[in-house]
C-alpha cells in the first residue's frame, strides 16, 4: 500500500525502482527489446499483478514449461483473446473480492493492431480497469517475420519481400494510439526503449487510471530487422529522434505531445542501419519522410506539447 | 529473493508428479542461458559511476545493483552487448567469450 | 462471472441473467463482450483466479469459440456453458439441430443433453458440482435443443437459493493464479511433457464419470430428482428393438415407445445424457440384451453418418455382440421430428431385423424421392 502511495506521488527511477525482477531467464533472443519493456513493465507495476500475454514472442519464451519466467501471476491467452481475458480476470477479481492488484496484458503488435484489435475495443468500452500495453517490433515475429498491420512502409519481412517488383511492405503502420483514443480510452500513451524514463512514468501513470490503459511501446528486434543486438536501445532512440514515432499522451479526451524535436536525426540513418530497410531506395526514403512530415504537421497544429 | 534461481527439476516418471494442467508454480528456472554468449560484458569498477542505466536496458534483468556499482548474474546472460553500448562511461566491455568456459580473465 | 453474446436461440437465457443481475437476486459479475471468443476468453480470465462463470451461446457462436472450446478444456478450467442447439450455416437457419455441439464432441468439455425445462435447471445445477470437482475439472457444455427447450414454457421445480447454496459451496482450488502463491498458468509444454498433459485430460473425463453418478445421488437426497448418470433407460428391460436418442427428442420417443407397447411391439428407447464422457459399458451392456439398435442423429458428418450413431457403434463393436445397428437421420435445419417418424424408425429396425432393409443409414422425412 505504501509503495503504491509513494508510486502515485512519482514514477521510479534507476535508484528508486524495485530490485526485484519478475521476467527472468527467457529465452528471447539476446537483445529483444520486447523483452526490455515487459521487465521495466512488471518492474513498476508489482508483484501485486496478473499479467496476460497472448501467442507472440513474449509468450513463446517465457511460458515453456518447466522453465516458466514470469515470478508473478501470469498466464497466455489465446492470440485474440487477450483483453477479454484480462477483463475476466478484473471481473473475477471483483466477485471474488480482491483488493489492490493491477491487471495486465503485453501483446505484440499482431495481437494487438490486427487479431487482438476486437476485444481490445471491447475492454475499452467497457471501461475495465486493465492495462493494455502493445510491445511493437513492427512484425509478427514469433512465426517468422511476416507482415503485421503495424510494419512500416517499406519493411521487408517474409511476406512482403523486397524484390524487383514490389520494395518490401506497401502499407503504413495502423495508427493504434489513435484508435484507441477515437475508441473513448481513459489514458493511451506512447513510448518507446530508448526513452526509458518516460516509459516508466508512463506506465506509473496507468497503474492509477480508473479505467482502462493503453501503452504502445516501441521495441526493436535484432532478429527480424537485422540489427546487431547490441543496438535495441539507440534503435529506440533513433527513431523518436528522427520523428518515425513520437512520444505522447492521450489523456482528459486531449493528445499531448510529450517530445517535439527542434530538427529531426537523420531518417536514413537510422533506416540505412538496419537489415529490413537495406533495399530502399532514395525515393522510398523520400515517400517515408513526406508521410513523417504530413504527421507531425498534424500534431504539431493540433496536439498540446507538455514534457512528460 | 529478488530474482528466481534455478530449481533441480526431476523428470517425472509417474503421471502424479506432473502439475494438475497447465498450472505451475511462478518464476520456476531448470535451465541458464550463460550458454548462448559469444561475448561477455566485463565491468570496470573504477569507471563505473553508478548510474544505473545498463541495469535499466538489460533485456534479460541480470544486472543487478551492488554498493553503488553493478553486478552482473553471468549465468543468465545472454551477452548481447546493450551493457557496453549504453554506458556513458565507457565501464563495460565485451570480450570474447572462451570456448572451454575459462572465460580468460 | 458471467459473460455472454446474443445469438438467437440463445438470448432467453442471458437476458434473464441480466434481469436477474440488474434486480440483484443474482450475485454476479455481467460483462457484456464483443464476441463469443471475448465471452469465453472472459470465463477462462475470471476461472483462473478461482471464480465462477457461466455463459451461452449456439450456432455460430459456438464455433466462432472453438478454439476457446480446447483451450478451456486444456486449462482445465471448470466454466459451465450452455448452448441451444442450433443448425449451422450455410444455408442459415436459426432452427434446432445439434450439429454444433456434437461437431465439436472433441473439444475436450463434457456434454449433456437435456430432455426439458426441469433438466435443464437441475443440470445447470449439476454441471457445477461436476465441473469443479477436483478429480474432473473440466468445462461442461449443457446443451439444450434450440426452441424446444429454450422458448417453450413448462411448469418446474425452482430450487431455494439456499438449498443450491448448500449443494453448491463457492469453488475453492489450488490451481488457481493467487496472490499469496503465485502461479504461470497455460503455458507452453514441447513434446516431451505434453502428451502427459494431454492424459491428464482423457483421465479427468473418465474419472467424470463416477462424479456424475455421486453427483446426481447427492442433488437426489436434497432435491428428490434424480436423472441418473450418463443414460436413462425407458422400457428397455425385455425390449427387442431400442432407439437411442439425444435431447428433447426423447419426450416424442418416449409417447411412441408407450403406445407401439400397447400395440404390443417389445421396444424400449436408451435416453444418451452425457456425449462425453461417453456411457460405452452402458451401452455394451444394452446390446447384450437386445437385437436392435437404432440412433436418430440430428447432426450429420457429411459422406459418412452421425457421429452419435458412430460413437454408439464402436461401443457395440467392442461388445461383439454383432446387432443389427441402424442411423436415422432426422430433423436437421430444425425439421420437426414427428411421431411419426419415430414409428417408421422401428419399422426400418424391424425389417432390418427380417432383412428386409438394407440401408444402415437413411435420412427421415426428406420429404422428396432421391436416387439411390
Ligand atoms: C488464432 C491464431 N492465429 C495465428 C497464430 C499464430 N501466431 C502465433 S504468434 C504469432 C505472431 C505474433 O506476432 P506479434 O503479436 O506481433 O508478436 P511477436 O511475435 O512479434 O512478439 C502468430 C501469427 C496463433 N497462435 N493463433
Ligand atoms: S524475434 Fe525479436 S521480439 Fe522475438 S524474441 Fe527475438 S528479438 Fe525478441
Ligand atoms: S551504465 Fe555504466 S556507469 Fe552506469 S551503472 Fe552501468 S556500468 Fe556503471
Ligand atoms: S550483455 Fe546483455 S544480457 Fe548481458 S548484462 Fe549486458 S545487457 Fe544484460
Ligand atoms: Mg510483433
Amino acid at each position: 500500500m505504501s509503495e503504491c502511495i509513494a508510486g502515485r506521488a512519482k514514477a521510479p527511477n534507476a535508484l528508486t525502482i524495485t530490485d526485484k525482477e519478475f521476467f527472468y531467464g527467457h529465452k528471447a533472443c539476446a537483445g529483444c527489446g520486447g523483452s526490455v519493456a515487459v521487465r521495466l513493465i512488471m518492474k513498476v507495476l508489482g508483484e501485486r499483478t496478473f499479467t496476460v500475454v497472448p501467442a507472440g514472442c513474449i509468450s513463446a519464451v517465457g511460458f515453456m514449461y518447466p522453465q516458466l519466467c514470469f515470478t508473478n501471476n501470469a498466464l497466455i491467452s489465446t492470440f485474440a483473446g487477450t483483453a477479454s481475458m484480462m477483463s475476466g480476470i478484473a471481473a473475477g477479481a471483483k466477485a471474488l473480492g480482491l483488493k489492490d492488484f493491477q491487471v495486465l496484458g503485453i501483446a505484440g503488435d499482431g495481437g494487438t493492431a490486427d487479431i487482438g484489435l476486437q476485444a481490445l475495443s471491447g475492454a475499452i468500452d467497457r471501461r475495465d480497469k486493465v492495462i493494455f500495453v502493445c510491445y511493437d517490433n513492427e512484425a509478427y515475429m514469433n512465426t517468422g517475420i511476416q507482415k503485421s498491420g503495424l510494419t512500416p512502409l517499406g519493411a521487408k519481412t517474409t511476406t512482403t519481400p523486397a524484390g524487383r517488383n514490389i520494395r518490401g511492405s506497401r502499407t503504413r503502420k495502423k495508427n493504434m494510439f489513435e484508435i484507441v483514443a477515437a475508441n473513448g480510452i481513459d489514458y493511451a500513451a506512447t513510448a518507446s526503449v530508448g526513452y526509458i524514463p518516460d516509459f516508466l512514468n508512463k506506465i506509473n501513470k496507468a497503474k492509477f487510471v480508473d479505467g482502462t490503459s493503453y501503452i504502445h511501446v516501441f521495441a526493436p528486434c535484432p532478429t527480424g530487422w537485422g540489427t546487431p543486438t547490441y543496438c535495441t536501445i539507440d534503435l529506440g532512440k533513433d527513431v523518436v529522434d528522427c520523428g518515425l514515432w513520437y512520444l505522447a499522451e492521450y489523456e482528459n479526451g486531449e493528445f499531448v505531445l510529450n517530445k517535439n524535436p527542434k530538427e529531426f536525426t537523420s531518417v536514413k540513418d537510422y533506416l540505412s542501419r538496419q537489415g529490413r530497410f537495406r533495399h530502399l531506395k532514395d525515393e522510398d526514403i523520400e515517400q517515408i519522410i513526406r508521410d513523417r512530415d504530413r504527421k507531425w504537421e498534424i500534431i504539431r497544429k493540433s496536439w498540446k506539447t507538455k514534457k512528460n | 529473493m529478488n530474482r528466481p534461481s534455478i530449481t533441480k527439476y526431476k523428470t517425472p516418471v509417474h503421471i502424479s508428479e506432473y502439475p494438475v494442467g497447465p498450472c505451475y508454480q511462478a518464476g520456476h528456472l531448470v535451465t541458464e542461458n550463460a550458454g548462448w554468449r559469444t561475448e561477455k560484458p566485463i565491468l570496470d569498477k573504477e569507471k563505473c559511476t553508478g548510474c544505473f542505466y545498463c541495469y535499466l536496458c538489460c533485456p534479460e534483468g541480470v544486472i543487478f545493483k551492488l554498493d553503488g556499482k553493478i553486478e552482473i548474474d553471468y549465468s543468465f546472460c545472454k551477452g548481447c552487448g546493450i551493457c557496453a553500448r549504453v554506458c556513458k562511461s565507457e565501464a563495460i566491455v565485451m570480450i570474447r567469450e572462451a570456448k572451454d568456459g575459462a572465460d580468460g580473465c | 462471472m458471467i459473460s455472454a453474446y446474443p445469438i438467437t436461440p440463445q438470448t432467453t437465457v442471458v437476458e434473464r441473467l441480466s434481469e436477474m443481475v440488474e434486480d440483484g437476486s443474482l450475485k454476479s459479475e455481467f460483462m457484456h463482450v464483443e464476441s463469443e471468443h471475448s465471452a469465453l476468453s472472459a470465463c477462462m480470465g475470471a476461472s483462473s483466479i478461482g471464480a465462477r462463470t457461466f455463459t451461452a451461446t449456439s450456432s455460430q457462436g459456438l464455433l466462432y469459440m472453438a478454439e476457446c472450446l480446447h483451450y478451456a478444456s486444456g486449462g482445465r478450467f471448470p466454466i459451465v456453458m450452455m448452448n441451444a442447439n442450433r443448425s449451422l450455416a450455410l444455408p442459415w437457419s436459426i432452427y434446432g439441430d445439434q450439429r454444433d455441439s456434437l461437431s465439436l464432441l472433441d473439444c475436450g468439455w463434457i456434454q449433456v443433453y437435456a430432455e426439458d425445462a426441469q433438466e435443464s435447471l437441475d443440470m445447470v445445477i449439476q454441471s457445477y458440482a461436476i465441473a469443479e470437482n477436483l478429480k474432473v475439472l473440466t468445462p461442461v457444455m449443457l446443451n439444450l435443443d434450440g426452441f424446444a427447450l429454450t422458448h417453450t414454457y413448462e411448469v418446474l421445480e425452482v430450487p431455494s437459493s439456499e438449498d443450491v447454496d448448500a449443494f453448491l459451496p463457492p469453488f475453492q482450488t489450488p490451481y488457481k493464479m493467487d496472490l499469496n502463491s503465485p502461479k504461470n498458468m497455460a503455458f507452453s509444454s514441447g513434446p516431451g511433457d505434453n502428451m502427459q498433459f494431454k492424459y491428464q485430460q482423457h483421465k479427468a473425463m473418465l474419472d467424470a464419470i463416477d462424479v456424475i453418478r455421486d453427483v446426481d445421488e447427492s442433488f437426489f437426497r436434497l432435491f428428490g430428482r434424480r436423472y441418473g448418470g450418463l443414460v436413462e433407460e425407458y422400457r428397455c428391460d425385455d425390449a427387442e428393438m431400442v432407439l437411442v436418442t439425444l435431447g428433447s427428442i426423447t419426450g416424442t420417443c418416449r409417447v411412441v415407445v408407450d403406445e407401439l407397447s400397447q400395440e404390443g411391439w417389445k421396444v424400449g428407447l436408451l435416453k444418451i445424457r452425457f456425449m462425453r464422457p461417453f456411457p460405452e459399458k452402458e451401452i455394451m451392456e444394452l446390446s447384450r440384451r437386445v437385437m436392435a439398435v437404432g440412433v436418430i442423429d440430428k447432426d450429420i458428418s457429411f459422406g459418412y453418418e452421425g457421429t452419435v450413431f458412430t460413437n454408439v457403434n464402436s461401443a457395440i463393436a467392442k461388445a461383439r455382440t454383432g446387432i443389427l445397428t441402424m442411423n436415422f437421420i432426422a430433423g436437421l435445419g430444425g425439421r420437426d421430428i414427428s411421431r411419426q417418424d419415430i414409428r417408421q424408425m422401428f419399422l426400418h429396425l424391424q425389417e432390418g431385423l427380417l432383412g428386409l432393409e438394407k440401408n444402415s443409414m437413411q435420412f427421415i422425412n426428406l420429404r422428396v424421392a432421391i436416387d439411390e
